[in-house]
């Protein structure tokens, strides 16, 4: 399990050597967007419309940030369930999105696509919202502004800490941790 | 004959919405730390420092503690000698979340209508379980309930043949199910007898006990314990990615049953488990 820095926007190279246990600290630009706004993006993709943002090589984190009280950069902000978003995921894949930050389990549809387009999906601590926040030194909206806590936001972010749970490979962190501390 | 003003009630709500968010209880962090000591992976024992971190940046500087700062759930004993002046109950504590959630920055998650799905705003309505009981009293309980958790929960109407066999099974089932998508380490309310949704109710309620207290029943407490073992036994761990330390605490509540019926159901809650009283 090594533990690497990295940069966005994610390359094929930094996806490569990624694998599923390894910690990486991200710096960089990345995107927010969940069940609202992953809905929008996967009807345009539908009607083969252009998108309100570029996501090639992007991360997507999965979070709807509680409000930011005056001074704060952004309120807490923490991962939501990954899960809701499979259906719409692959799409955005296959349009070059490299990278998610999210939390739990994945659709087999979502890994066999991780796989094929050479992308990563990542956890962040659910829960650990108002640590996370600490990491994010900039954030506006940038679509969506009428959804509120589900608009797609912006994001700077500086050692943000993330888990490799799926890597390229087909490695996948939830199952092999699980195998290894179960007791049968 | 006591009174109470709907003022007060609006204001004690928002207080707690507020409070309920930011502080995490004590007995939450004490079980933190007991597994800190047990938990056998290096990235359990990482997730679980993260943990207590974020409840002592979240308490310091009075921020949620998690993004999902929940459905307001509020259970109300209402002592039968009181009054209330001013307005109706359910009224004030629906203003009260409107205050609270929205001076206290916390997030509103509620859609006011489950199909088309547009934000209420305001983080209202609650759900309000209210029961009269003896006394000149006002006791409000806050019990904010985040999405996450909420979704992996389920309800079974076992066999009364398939016993408590069958409702060891069940629980185990739901959590290992369930995987990472709760935020593990979790907590597991439990309900067995009733009706479907006592039973539903119950698993509510067995979460609002502090997570080192047991059942008084010795039966019940001795099938906590053992629930507890088993799940831990799983290998889920902290945020799903392996370890010992899946679950903090499995409490249950139990209730009379149908001669026909063995209901049981499985409420999880995140390791954010909160929940605030007063008594006015």
């Amino acid at each position: 399990m090594a533990e690497y820095t990295v940069s966005t926007p994610l390359t094929d190279e930094i996806v490569d050597k990624l694998r599923a246990g390894d910690t990486v600290f991200l710096n960089g630009v990345i995107l927010t967007g969940r069940d609202a706004a992953h809905k929008k993006l996967f009807e345009l993709i539908r009607e083969g419309k252009e998108l309100p943002v570029d996501i090639r090589g992007q991360i997507i984190y999965y979070v709807g940030p509680s409000p930011a009280r005056p001074g704060q950069v952004i309120g807490s902000a923490g991962p939501t369930t990954s899960g809701r978003m499979d259906a719409y995921t692959p799409a955005l894949l296959d349009l070059g999105l490299k990278g998610m930050i999210g939390k739990g389990l994945r659709s087999k549809e979502v890994l066999d696509s991780i796989k094929k387009n050479k992308a990563v999906y990542f956890a962040a601590t659910g829960g650990a919202a108002a640590l996370i926040s600490k990491r994010i030194t900039k954030c506006e909206v940038i679509a969506y502004p009428e959804l509120g806590p589900e608009a797609i936001y912006r994001l700077e972010v500086e050692n943000f800490p993330v888990i490799v749970v799926n890597d390229a490979h087909g490695g996948d962190l939830y199952q092999e941790g699980r195998q290894q501390y179960q007791v049968k | 004959m006591k009174t109470i003003k709907y003022e007060d009630i609006v204001n004690v709500v928002s207080g707690l919405c507020q409070e309920a968010n930011y502080y995490l209880e004590e007995d939450v962090l004490e079980a933190f730390k007991e597994n800190l000591k047990k938990e056998k992976s290096p990235l359990g024992i990482s997730i679980l420092n993260q943990l207590i971190e974020n409840a002592e940046i979240a308490r310091k500087e009075r921020m949620p503690m998690c993004q999902d700062t929940g459905f307001a759930v509020f259970f109300v004993e209402v002592g039968q000698d009181l009054r209330i002046e001013g307005g109706l109950l359910d009224d004030a504590i629906n203003e009260g979340v409107r205050k609270g959630y929205m001076e206290g920055y916390l997030r509103k998650s509620i859609v006011g209508h489950p199909l088309e799905r547009k934000n209420t705003g305001d983080n209202t309505p609650a759900i309000i379980y209210t029961s009269l009981v003896k006394g000149d009293n006002l006791k409000i309980t806050i019990a904010p309930k985040g999405g996450g958790s909420e979704n992996m929960s389920g309800v079974k109407m076992l066999k009364p043949s398939q016993g408590v066999e069958g409702v060891k099974e069940f629980v185990i089932e739901t959590v290992d199910k369930a995987g990472s998508n709760p935020c593990p380490p979790i907590v597991v309310g439990v309900g067995i007898g009733g009706t479907m949704e006592k039973a539903a109710l119950l698993a509510k309620q067995a979460l609002l006990r502090p997570l080192n207290q047991r059942h008084s029943d010795p039966s019940i407490a001795a099938l906590e314990a053992e629930l507890l073992e088993e799940i831990n036994k799983l290998g889920i761990g902290p945020q799903g990615l392996g370890g010992t330390t899946t679950a903090l605490a499995v409490n249950i509540e139990i209730f009379p049953a149908h001669i026909a019926s063995l209901p049981v159901a499985v409420n999880i809650n995140c390791h954010a488990a909160r929940h605030k009283t007063i008594v006015l």
